[in-house]
């Protein structure tokens, strides 16, 4: 079984989830002997793990053809790539590029990131996937996330294989409901032309056949899992220099993760225990109104922000941390707390997140339910065995939830579609 | 005869360094001495040694300059540690008798506004650096960036000042002019003198304005100026930062020439200069004014709303007048210096939200950023406090406690001398016999 997938990130420079659940989708299919998977994104930095897929960078593909020199790819782009791949795709350029903007190899650059002018990249990117789709040869397409379904539909009329696409997160909860109509029109479309669609919950799958009006029989969910953590961030020690009590948000600090519930359950937790604190890991365009927020409930001596995390400070926080807390209004899907789990740090999550369908050792709240959190925040900091009970039963849970069982999955979806 | 009075204020507050969550409970150390350093030297060379040798040569002149000075103690401490000669200039200036230190809070805080106790122990605490360094203790009293009012008055004059500086804000005279002496409406005794906005003004922020009608400023034009106010009109009270001369108007912009100009053209008008202390004693007060609400010099609303005008900088301001009785029965040196550069109204200053986009002499990028920082350090500083005592115990108990420990010391003390005096006593009377 050969796959072609399409993405946008790829560890280790990731910018969100999308990343860190592709990579540990792709490893887990990789497991079965007999997949091969070729991985497209945008732009790859030369220092991702290729032990188990073939990355292709969208970047190193030329749509224009240039004369040019062996030497000189394979000193341009010899170690991102073979250079005898960059003379195949040339040879299957399908239509005349001249007039778009390329470099010296005849290739499209990309950013890699989310740049203001994202449209005009993800045209690009299924610009490319045009070449690579000729070129290739593959039983079965995979489309992660709305920026790469161009780029699938694309493929899949060159190649007429079938398509299934990934649905990470829809524009539904990135704006609690106010969905941008370019994003909309982008999603729908990927969706109406994939032969099938793997939400990451069921809240998503819910979302995807009432708000895209999606066949239910189309859509199946696969629960994302976790990577074991390596051994040096196990290794990593509490830094913490004072004795209190630590409840963490982590998390950009927008509208979809509710951040001020978070306040407001800390200013009730604060009013009763005095010893703890709390931390606001992360940034976002709600982080003034936040600390604004705690300023009025007076609890700023207690309640503290790091800015933006990366790497290891990310696991710093959380091994300093007694409580983890995700509230967010709407989460597909919502990795942190099962890498909170793995951390052994109990978690409290949001019964609007997907992860809570999976999870039975986290508490869960609705996210406006602020009293119904800060009990939750007051218990397990209060009573031990409540923290012992989260914490060895949690990670036990989390150390179950395997890529390679989603990665089993996703391939019986595949192998359905093509004996259809 | 018209006089004027002539006001500096120096202050440069403890800047904090980037102090983030982890360091809470590890790192006691909060402040950035890199820069701290980098602006005083900078500030001395620029404004502090230039201006004090200017107002020497004007002394010197026989122009009958005077002046006085406001100087926090937080900058007489960096002066002292990295750039000594400005003090040195002060004490020569000092030697002529033509200026006066005025008194104040220690660390140019906002403590008049929040504890009272907090503020006379700052106060007293000022009075006595000046008195180490200077040798005289001031008589007249000035509060931070001219923070006044009903309330403030009456602390003041329990403290036994009988005069105090204050701001001449619009809102406060109405039809009244500053120029004259004034008292406090709830405390007679005191007496105040008045900012004269225009004037002031005049030189502190619009002397190298091109854009001012009146643009360029000569030390003539302005001595007529002041010359041509009504003649019962008797003083004129220029109240400003130090840093006029030389930082907020460079060197090249001629404001030490203005300033050395200002004897002459003054002597030729009949203008004399005076001391604060030497209006008081000279002339009387004309009326009384009522500041129910506390105004300040700054801004145009001339309200403390630049340093408790958000509620970021009421929560910082409330959290340390919770805690400032607890502080106060600690002994622990560090303690109380932290405590006390912790204070500066320069960090309230720092997270107002009054001027979006414009960084005014804040070493933050935005006024969120400098109250995570300082509440961050404040935090830590709590925690120290509260390993000296446990929070469990009430202020009052506490107290009891401690003085019941002092007591018992120096019983024990007494004791102790009676039982040498005795074995002394015993040690001489045993060679004689029975």
């Amino acid at each position: 079984m050969k796959a072609l997938m399409f993405g946008w990130e790829f560890p280790p420079h990731i910018l969100g989830g999308l990343g860190t659940a592709s990579y540990g989708m792709t490893r887990g299919m990789a497991m079965q002997p007999d997949m091969d998977i070729t991985f497209v994104i945008p732009k790859p930095w030369g220092d991702e793990d290729r032990s188990f897929l073939k990355i292709i960078g969208a970047c190193h593909v030329p749509i224009v053809w240039y004369d040019v020199q062996m030497d000189y790819v394979k000193r341009r782009i010899g170690k991102h790539m073979d250079p005898q791949k960059y003379y195949d795709y040339r040879n299957h350029i399908y239509a005349d590029f001249r007039y778009r903007h390329v470099n010296d190899l005849g290739c499209i650059e990309f950013s890699g990131r989310y740049p203001d002018n994202l449209l005009e990249e993800i045209n690009n990117y299924s610009i490319v996937a045009g070449v690579i789709a000729r070129s290739e040869s593959f039983d079965m397409i995979h489309a992660h996330d709305w920026l790469t379904y161009p780029a699938g539909i694309h493929a899949k009329v060159v190649s007429g294989k079938p398509l299934v696409i990934h649905v990470h997160a829809t524009d539904y909860d990135r704006s609690r409901g106010n969905v941008n109509p370019d994003v909309y029109g982008i999603e729908k479309n990927g969706m109406d032309n994939a032969d099938h669609i793997i939400t990451v919950s069921n809240l998503t799958r819910r979302t995807v056949i009432e708000k895209y009006h999606q066949s239910p029989f189309k859509v199946t969910t696969v629960h994302n899992a976790v990577e074991p953590l390596s051994p040096d961030i196990l290794a990593i020690q509490d830094k913490k220099g004072v004795k209190d009590k630590v409840i963490t948000f982590l998390g950009r600090i927008t509208m979809q993760k509710g951040p001020e519930y978070f306040v407001e359950a800390a200013a009730k937790v604060l009013a009763k225990a005095p010893d703890v604190r709390f931390v606001m890991a992360g940034s976002g365009d709600m982080m003034n109104q936040m600390i604004r927020l705690a300023a009025e409930r007076n609890i700023s001596d207690r309640f503290h922000f790091t800015g933006f995390m990366k790497g290891k400070q990310v696991y710093e926080v959380l091994k300093a941390s007694d409580v983890y807390v995700m509230p967010s209004v709407s989460e597909p899907f919502g990795i942190s707390p099962l890498e909170a789990m793995q951390c052994g740090v109990p978690s409290i999550i949001s019964k609007q997140s997907g992860c809570a369908e999976i999870l039975n050792y986290a508490v869960k709240v609705d996210y406006w339910d602020i009293e119904a959190m800060a009990d939750a925040m007051y218990a397990i900091i209060t009573y031990p065995a409540m923290h012992k009970f989260l914490k060895e039963e949690g990670k036990k849970e989390v150390d179950n939830i395997k890529w390679e069982y989603a990665g089993r999955k996703v391939r019986r979806i595949y192998d359905q579609i093509i004996n259809r | 005869m018209k006089t004027i009075c002539f006001y500096f204020q120096l202050h440069q507050p403890f800047r904090l360094k980037r102090y983030r969550f982890f360091d809470i409970g590890n790192d006691h150390y909060y402040y950035d001495d890199f820069r701290n350093e980098e602006i005083i030297r900078q500030i001395a060379e620029r404004c502090y040694v230039p201006a004090n040798r200017t107002l020497m040569e004007m002394i010197k002149a026989g122009g009958k300059f005077k002046a006085a000075f406001s100087i926090s103690g937080t900058v007489l401490e960096q002066m002292e540690i990295y750039t000594p000669e400005v003090i040195d200039g002060l004490r020569e200036l000092s030697k002529t008798g033509c200026i006066e230190f005025l008194s104040e809070t220690y660390a140019h805080s906002l403590s008049s506004l929040g504890d009272t106790e907090e503020f006379k122990e700052q106060v007293k605490l000022h009075r006595n650096k000046i008195y180490n360094l200077f040798g005289i203790y001031p008589k007249v009293f000035r509060n931070t960036e001219l923070i006044y009012s009903d309330e403030i008055s009456e602390i003041i004059y329990e403290l036994g000042y009988k005069g105090m500086l204050t701001e001449g804000a619009k809102h406060i005279l109405g039809w009244k002019s500053p120029n004259y002496v004034y008292t406090s409406i709830v405390q007679p005794q005191l007496k105040l003198l008045l900012k004269n906005d225009r004037f002031s003004e005049d030189v502190s922020i619009r002397f190298h304005n091109y854009s001012w009608s009146e643009y360029p400023l000569t030390a003539d034009k302005f001595i007529f100026w002041i010359a041509s106010t009504p003649a019962e009109e008797q003083i004129i009270n220029l109240f400003m930062n130090y840093d006029v001369l030389g930082s907020f108007h460079p060197a090249e912009s001629g404001i030490f020439e203005f300033f050395k100009a200002l004897p002459r053209f003054a002597e030729e008008k009949g203008i004399g200069f005076s001391l604060p202390s030497e209006v008081f004693a000279l002339l009387k007060p004309v009326g009384s004014i009522s500041v129910p609400y506390p105004m300040s010099w700054v801004d145009e609303e001339k309200d403390c709303s630049s340093w408790l005008g958000n509620v970021l900088q009421q929560e910082a301001f409330g959290k340390i007048n919770q805690i400032s009785e607890r502080v106060r029965l600690i002994e622990d040196r560090r303690i109380r210096q932290d405590w006390n550069y912790l204070q500066s109204s320069d960090h309230f200053y720092y997270m107002n939200t009054k001027h979006p986009g414009e960084k005014k002499f804040s070493p933050y990028d935005t006024p969120y950023e400098a109250f995570n920082n300082y509440m961050n350090v404040l935090s830590d500083f709590m925690f120290r406090v509260n390993a000296q005592f446990p929070s469990s115990i009430e202020n009052e108990e506490l107290n009891a406690l401690l003085t019941t420990i002092k007591n018992q010391g120096q019983e024990i003390e007494n004791l102790q001398k009676e039982i040498e005096r005795l074995k002394k006593r015993k040690a001489k009377n045993l060679p004689v016999p029975k």
